[in-house]
């Protein structure tokens, strides 16, 4: 938590510094090896980005939501899958712990996290679990003082190097839906736990996903986190706000990104005797990416400074979530336009860009799952 | 062994200033600033120093206005220990610069003060020598190579045609070049802790400095816009355009 401004400036220019010098320059080795060189990882854990969400008590920064919004907005400026790295330490991958965890729980894992010593994942996607979260098939048996799971996570982040997963699995079959679900703590090295192999996906090169495989893994019951059983799926649901204003705000970024690439292009091409930036209908694009990714900046800063005062926000996050994922497709498409026939040439990082984007309408809730959310709400709020 | 490291506030070496309509200075307002790269380097070397276990103390000093406290947070985020601000709102040049640092070298009796050769903004090049003259300490200046030992310190310097090295006795001045280290990138946490790192602030007067700039500026002009070239046929006509338009053979 930072709370003061010239604190909060020197942070948010130490990031930019770093994205501007560090990691735009490697983005085309990332695209090419699909990998993070291991000097960039251990850079990115040396000045702590691993750690922007943990609290200052277990060695993190603690930021607030509106903190954690202008970060992300510096870390949108390069390509996602960096972000992608130290995206579940600072979420999903440790929220739960953070959120509900017992006092031993944060103690062991959360300095770790914090260091990026220890990767986080989390695993709540299953092959026939998706947009419908709460009907977790994968299933968690008391066995003495264990639990057994058995099941198949899907589409998991930062599996192929997590030291630990966060899994949604059901303890009572009694009970259907959300209330059934737990949460349990499993080291990667437990015995059952299998990692597939990475997925290849359409874009954000570099960041990982696989399925997860718990095989009669037994876990010791103290990893059931906070506890208790029935409570993981509405603990996970207690970070869903901020993983969504933080994919916004990264939206927000790329898309600001992008603009700048356009921009720049669009200034240097001549065509018809003058750059094409002076040609109304390139103007026009232009012109039109500026003001959503304004637009999207505006909502992203005001749901998260809501939040921060303790405000109920998820349909703000929703409508975040909605429009900023949306938009930067939309800003992706036109600056690929803009580029004309050489943003389709991979030499130009809007090519990559508008692979990368694309994932932000499908995770952390897709898009119609974003409206159904707002619509609910709206119906709720008004009966 | 104490260090005493001056920091500069200037403009973001990213960011192409403009002269000001008027002519009268470069237009820096609403301009991201920064420390001077220059002083970075020399904050990293003391860093290193102290790491080294060679060095005790670092003092990170600014002088400038009231925001020049930022690049003070920056050397104590980067690993100084405490920091001092001399607030004026004067144009700060160097010979007032060199008595200030003066002054505080007599308060502190550094072993070592470690300045950049040059800031980007003036590119005076005479703050560490004015310093030296005034102390009466020797300097080494344009450092690529810094090494202490046995109560002194030799300076490899960058010279026109090769290196050179000096053996200085401590207390002594060290201007940075380029070379000499590539500074890190203060880690997030250590930028908040910066925050509670103590800070002294003076004025000139109280270090009994009169700061009035004893340089004038007349203009500040853009440097003259590149004119179109021209194509030629052949070598021939460039040998003849050469020879008798451009004169330059
Ligand atoms: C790169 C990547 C990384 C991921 N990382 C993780 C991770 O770390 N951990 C994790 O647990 N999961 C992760 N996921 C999974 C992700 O959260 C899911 O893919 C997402 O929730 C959508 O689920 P689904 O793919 O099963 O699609 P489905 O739910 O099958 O949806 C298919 C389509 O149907 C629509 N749809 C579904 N229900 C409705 C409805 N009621 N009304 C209208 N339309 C509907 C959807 O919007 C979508 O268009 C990741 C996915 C990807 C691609």
């Amino acid at each position: 938590m930072i709370r003061d401004q010239e604190t909060l400036g020197q942070l948010i220019d130490g990031i930019a510094r770093f994205v501007r010098e560090r990691l735009v320059p490697a983005e085309a080795e990332l695209a090419e090896t699909y990998n993070i060189p291991e000097s960039i990882v251990q850079d990115m854990r040396d000045i702590g980005l691993f750690g922007l969400t943990i609290p200052e008590a277990y060695g993190g920064l603690g930021l607030t939501m509106e903190e954690e919004v202008l970060v992300a907005f510096e870390l949108g400026q390069t390509s996602p899958a960096f972000r992608s790295l130290i995206g579940t330490n600072n979420g999903i991958g440790s929220a739960s712990i953070v959120f509900d965890g017992t006092e031993a729980q944060k103690q062991r894992y959360l300095p770790r996290y914090a260091t990026g010593e220890l990767i986080g994942s989390f695993c709540l996607t299953e092959p026939d679990v998706g947009s419908d979260a709460a009907s977790v098939k994968t299933t968690a048996k008391k066995d003495g003082d264990h639990y057994v799971i058995n099941g198949t996570k899907r589409f998991i982040t930062n599996a192929p190097i997590a030291g630990t997963f966060t899994v949604m699995a059901r303890t009572n079959p009694e009970i259907k839906g959300a209330r059934g679900v737990s949460a349990f703590i499993v080291d990667a090295t437990s015995s059952g736990v299998t990692v597939g192999p990475k997925d290849k996906k359409m874009g954000q090169a570099g960041s990982h996903t696989a399925d997860v495989i718990f095989d009669d893994v037994r876990v010791p019951a103290e990893n059931l986190i906070g506890g208790k059983e029935g409570e993981g799926f509405i603990t996970s649901m207690k970070v869903l706000d901020r993983g969504r204003l933080h994919i916004s705000a990264v939206s927000v970024g790329i898309a600001e990104r992008l603009i700048d690439d356009a921009l720049r292009f669009a200034m240097e091409r001549q065509q018809f005797g003058k750059p094409i930036a002076e040609h109304q209908m390139i103007q026009a694009m232009l012109a039109d990416c500026k003001t959503e990714a304004y637009a999207a900046r505006c909502m992203v800063l005001d749901a998260a400074r809501k939040k921060d005062l303790g405000q109920q926000v998820a349909t703000e996050a929703s409508c975040c979530k909605l429009f900023a994922t949306e938009m930067v497709g939309r800003v992706a498409d036109k600056a690929v336009q803009i580029h004309g026939g050489s943003g389709y040439i991979a030499e130009y990082a809007v090519e990559r860009f508008y692979r990368d984007v694309r994932l932000f309408r499908l995770y952390e809730g897709t898009s119609e799952i974003q409206r159904i959310v707002i619509a609910r709400n709206m119906v709720k709020a008004a009966s | 062994m104490k260090i005493l490291v001056a920091v500069k506030r200037v403009v973001d070496y990213n960011v192409k200033v403009r002269p000001k309509s008027d002519g009268t200075d470069v237009d820096i307002a609403n301009v991201k600033m920064s420390i001077n790269p220059f002083c970075e380097i020399a904050v990293e070397e003391a860093v290193r120093l102290k790491e080294k276990g060679v060095a005790t103390e670092i003092i990170a000093i600014s002088m400038g206005p009231k925001q020049a406290q930022e690049q003070v947070r920056t050397a104590l985020a980067l690993g100084a220990d405490r920091g001092i601000l001399v607030e004026s709102d004067e144009d700060l040049q160097p010979l007032a610069i060199a008595k200030m640092l003066k002054a505080i070298v007599e308060k502190e009796s550094p072993d070592l003060v470690i300045l950049g050769k040059q800031a980007i903004d003036g590119d005076n090049n005479q703050t560490g020598q004015m310093l030296g003259a005034l102390t009466s300490m020797p300097q080494g200046t344009f450092a690529s190579e810094v090494n202490v030992a046995d109560g002194r310190v030799s300076v490899t310097r960058e010279i026109d045609g090769g290196l050179q090295t000096v053996n200085l006795s401590l207390p002594a001045i060290v201007t940075t070049d380029l070379r000499l280290n590539e500074p890190r990138y203060a880690s997030l946490p250590n930028i908040m802790k910066a925050k509670r790192k103590p800070m002294d602030t003076f004025t000139p007067e109280d270090l009994g400095v009169d700061a009035t700039p004893r340089v004038k500026t007349l203009s500040v002009e853009p440097p003259a816009e590149r004119k179109a070239g021209i194509k030629v046929a052949d070598v021939a006509e460039l040998v003849d355009k050469l020879k008798n338009e451009a004169k330059v053979i």
